[in-house]
């Protein structure tokens, strides 16, 4: 089962597709977001988004700089404030 | 009537006009395409955004609030952050938004309350003339080209900064909403002390999330982001009104100057018709007499 991520930027929607896994950096700890995650609600601090499309597939890596993370029952939703 | 020679100057000078006019609209639907999309690419954020602020409504507020939720218990001094363009020549654009803060802050008053400006973009200055001592700050933004959210951001930190300074208790924000390039509304909204959305049933009933660090924490960093965010709409729709309205303005501009065209030319032929029977005439009646 994919997990669906979306990251958006306050200057548009930046992704929004169905992944493996995303590696997010919480300001207390880098976490990682399977499919099925519970709801969950953390700042981010300024670090690498590390995107995995399939189960061992190679990481892709996102700046990102402020902002939050929340996993809901419909997938993780990234805002930051500037990535690329 | 006048001479030949004026009327084709004055003809001429009407054309060149026009061809300003209607480079000037085509410009305008040009960068309002593009303001458009810039405008629509920023709602998901908001959106989205909203619905955080939503869910963690009803879980914080009370004594240990923010300054920035719960205001400052006071609502003497009234900020009103007005937003306009950098350029003219957009039909009524900027003077409806100076129009509908200048009857908010003349509601205020009469309310007795005391009324501050805070000037984002040049045209708001106008403002200057009519309340000359209650201007608080004009933020410059004279260089920026297309808008950025960092630009919003500078706006909303010098507004935090200012209000936890003391130097106001409540801020209105306003601006121009975009309806459809035919149409704009002058808008003002209230954004310090955060208005919180309601909450929506269905996170009441929803899962328990869990939050890292704590919602008070989550929410003191999403209450300046909120603000910010605000702005930026508020700049986005701003840009799109602006050049929806400079192409209206330039529009009818380039039409009236068709029409004086079309009437001077008539004068003109009728001006030359007149001259050349005169002649023929003298020449007639000339030949006559020998």
């Amino acid at each position: 089962m994919p997990l669906h991520f979306e990251l958006v930027t306050p200057e548009k929607l930046l992704r929004s597709e169905e992944v493996h896994m995303v590696t997010v950096p919480g300001t207390e700890g880098d976490f990682a977001v399977l499919e099925g995650h519970a709801p969950f609600m953390s700042t981010i601090r300024d670090g690498q988004l590390l995107v995995q499309r399939t189960a061992g597939g190679a990481p892709e890596p996102i700046a990102i700089r402020g902002g939050f993370a929340e996993v809901s029952d419909k997938g993780l939703t990234v805002l930051a404030e500037h990535a690329d | 009537m006048a001479s030949l020679k004026a009327l084709k100057v004055r003809i001429n000078s009407v054309k060149s006009t026009q061809k300003i006019t209607k480079a000037m609209k085509m410009v305008a639907a040009a960068k309002l395409r593009r303001a458009q999309e810039a405008a629509q690419n920023g709602r998901p954020y908001a959106e989205r955004l909203e619905a955080v602020m939503a869910s963690l409504a009803g879980r914080v507020g009370g004594v240990g609030a923010s300054p920035l939720l719960a205001g400052t218990g006071k609502d003497q001094v009234q900020l009103i952050v007005v937003a306009t363009s950098e350029r003219g020549l957009a039909g009524a654009f900027n003077s409806n938004i100076v129009r509908a803060a200048r009857r908010k802050a003349d509601e205020l008053i009469a309310q007795g309350k005391t009324v501050k400006f805070y000037i984002a973009g040049k045209k708001g200055r106008v403002l200057r003339r009519f309340f000359p001592d209650a201007i608080l700050a004009d933020h410059e933004m004279g260089h920026i080209k297309t808008v950025a959210f960092d630009d919003a951001r500078a706006v909303a930190d010098d507004l935090i900064a200012r209000f936890l300074k003391g130097e106001f208790d409540v801020a209105h924000l306003f601006y121009s909403k975009f309806v459809s390039a035919l149409v704009q509304e002058p808008m003002g909204i209230q954004i310090i002390p955060v208005p919180m959305p309601a909450k929506t049933a269905a996170t009441g009933a929803a899962a328990v999330v869990e939050y890292e660090p704590d919602e008070e924490s989550i929410l003191a960093e999403l209450l300046p982001r909120n603000i910010a965010v605000q702005i930026f709409r508020a700049l986005l729709e701003n840009a799109a009104s602006e050049q929806g309205s400079r192409m209206n303005a330039m529009d009818n501009a380039t039409r009236n100057a068709g029409d004086m065209i079309n009437r001077l030319s008539i004068q003109y032929n009728r001006t030359r018709q007149a001259a050349i029977t005169t002649e023929l005439v003298e020449i007639i009646s000339g030949a006559e007499a020998l």
